[in-house]
């Protein structure tokens, strides 16, 4: 949309016009930005692949070599930290996207419809978000058993009821506007109006509440891996790392302080990003 | 709407959610891959020892009689045994609920404390040295993972200064200072992140009553900023930093599983995790139903509070 209104050939321009409207938008997105491109160009960042052991060099604190030092193992804690990465972003991309996927149009109609569409949409979603998200993450890993994939499906299961909540929250406010008045009495039909209309003007909190949801993701598959529940060794998880790290971080600091760090990183960067969006979106708002 | 009604709609409205839960968690358990008679006798189970046990636990009726039977256990405070011991998983959650109880309660007390005059002297004055501080807490509070946190102050405060134990749980009839020592880290941990929240809250809230005509009027009456701040602002700010504590109190609980775990205390959380680690199916459907219903209910005297402090919102529940 804002790209129509540029000049070809000036994005440093857009990206300063961003800057300007929403500080914490630019600042969370181009930290992600850094992020991911250290996760996906981690084998050619660290000269170490996050499980070659080094038994010379077990517990070796900082240096010019090993940024981050080692761990028991001699392993690059710097290699694993950025392969770390690429398991907390999967799970935070594909346990939102699958959610997505079931959320929107759940969400769109039972805010469209309303009555008792919406009733048999929302009440089972109330059930879900009776349990804190934890719990009901740690038992479906455990009734379910672990594994990237299915730590993503109960991830998303958690993360459906939130979505769907904003968004008929946010279809509801719409489909009471008169342009959707105005859709339904040229004749179009409910499908077109929910499609082109209703979801093109609500999904904005949507996207605030997704990005947010990624860092939450971030944080839930550290936590599980953690306490044994999530990804499994030798597998470089920023959780698991935390865990192995425990038992020796009264001499070696580090192994605790760098994944610990990499995980604030991320999830600050998605929560400045899920912040800042709003002010991108709409008319620009007083303060 | 009088408020007793109030209260009986509000819970009438609670019956299908607690039939739901219940319905969940019930069904978390029949859909485990293999049954839990081959849970209970592991690998070298026999096909006549399967057989026992299966009777035993009313395995081969039909899915809806066994739902019926379990409810109709739980009803009457039979929540079923640990696989291993054989312990009524009553027996055990009585032992483990008061640690949770008591952490979280002194997370919550941690976190009123460091958020509410924070929060306050940041929507005063906005865009002070308050304020920025917290903004930056209302931030860096809900992206610091709590276990890691943990992590950290045992790291600097046990480890370093020895001023706090690293782990373990010293019971209140030991002594209440030791007691309160020994839970203090894992408190401070999960306030945290809470006052990360309850700042953001406080701050808003405050900064709107304060625009409001009757703070003018008791300015120009030449009251004291004090007094007009703690005596007026803050008692018309309350509602929605009530209702936050309510919906948050979800977090406390959910943050005291991974906590409890990092500084090993004996709490609910730590229980659901280890029978979880080893597929103790039982005690894992008790912990989680304990912890729901604690979140319910918590969120059901959130939303009595709230219409006793606001009459309109019982108008939402005709």
């Amino acid at each position: 949309m804002t790209a129509d209104f540029l000049q070809p050939g000036r994005s440093a321009g857009l990206l300063r016009r961003i800057y300007r409207r929403s500080p914490p938008a630019i600042i969370g997105g181009g930290l992600l930005v850094v992020l991911a491109f250290a996760a996906v160009a981690a084998p050619w960042l660290t000269p170490y692949a996050p499980e070659t052991m080094d038994f010379n060099a077990p517990l070796a604190g900082p240096s010019a070599s090993h940024p981050f030092g080692t761990d028991n193992f001699g392993r690059d804690v710097l290699s694993r930290v950025l392969h770390g990465y690429r398991v907390s972003l999967a799970v935070a991309i594909g346990s939102v996207a699958m959610a997505l996927v079931v959320a929107i149009p759940l969400g769109l109609v039972a805010g469209y419809y309303q009555r008792w569409l919406d009733n048999v949409i929302m009440r089972p979603m109330d059930v879900i978000m009776a349990f804190p998200a934890i719990v009901l993450v740690v038992a479906m890993a455990g009734f379910f058993g672990q594994g990237l994939v299915l730590m993503m499906l109960a991830l998303a299961i958690v993360y459906v009821p939130i979505i769907v909540r904003v968004m008929r929250g946010a279809a509801l406010g719409v489909a009471g506007e008169l342009f959707v008045e105005g859709a339904r009495a040229r004749g179009a039909s409910d499908l077109r109006i929910m499609v082109r209309h209703v979801l093109p003007n609500a999904i904005t909190p949507v996207f605030v509440q997704a990005s947010v949801l990624m860092g939450i993701a971030i944080l839930l598959e550290a936590a599980l891996s953690f306490i044994g529940l999530g990804v499994e060794p030798p597998t470089p998880s920023l959780g698991l790392m935390l865990a192995e790290g425990r038992s020796f971080m009264g001499r070696a600091p580090w192994l605790v302080i760098a994944p610990g760090l990499a995980i604030v990183l991320a999830v600050l960067g998605f929560n400045l990003l899920g912040n800042g969006l709003p002010a991108l979106y709409g008319p620009r708002r007083g303060r | 709407m009088p408020l007793t009604q109030f209260v009986v709609r509000r819970l009438i409205l609670l019956l299908p959610v607690l039939v739901g839960m219940s319905i969940v968690v019930f069904l978390l358990m029949r859909l485990v891959p293999g049954d839990p008679a081959s849970v209970i006798l592991g690998l070298r189970a026999t096909p006549q020892g399967l057989a026992v046990i299966r009777d035993q636990l009313g395995l081969d009726l039909p899915i809806t009689q066994q739902y019926l039977h379990w409810v109709g256990n739980l009803l009457q405070g039979d929540l079923g045994q640990d696989y291993r011991s054989n312990i009524p998983v009553t027996t055990l959650l009585a032992d483990r609920l008061p640690v949770t109880v008591e952490l979280t309660l002194l997370a919550l007390v941690l976190a009123l404390i460091i958020a509410i005059p924070l929060g306050v002297r940041a929507g005063v004055r906005q865009r002070g040295l308050a304020d920025k501080g917290a903004m930056t807490l209302g931030l860096l509070g809900i992206s610091i993972p709590d276990f890691w946190l943990g992590i950290m102050l045992i790291l600097a405060l046990s480890l370093g200064l020895g001023l706090f134990p690293s782990s373990g749980f010293v019971p209140i009839s030991d002594g209440l200072f030791a007691n309160l020592r020994s839970l203090f880290l894992p408190a401070l941990t999960l306030a945290i992140g809470l006052s990360a929240v309850l700042v953001r809250v406080t701050r808003a809230a405050v900064a709107e009553v304060q625009e409001r005509d009757f703070v003018r009027f008791l300015h120009a009456k030449g009251l004291r900023q004090r007094a007009i701040v703690y005596r007026h602002v803050l008692r018309n700010a309350g509602i929605p930093i009530i209702t936050v504590i309510g919906l948050q109190f979800g977090y406390l609980l959910g943050g005291a599983v991974i906590v409890e775990e990092v500084f090993s205390l004996p709490g609910v959380g730590r229980l659901i995790v280890s029978s979880t680690l080893e597929r103790n199916y039982p005690v894992v459907q008790a912990g989680m139903l304990v912890i729901a219903l604690m979140f319910i209910l918590v969120n059901l005297v959130t939303d009595i509070l709230y219409a006793v402090l606001n009459p309109k919102i019982r108008d939402a529940y005709r």
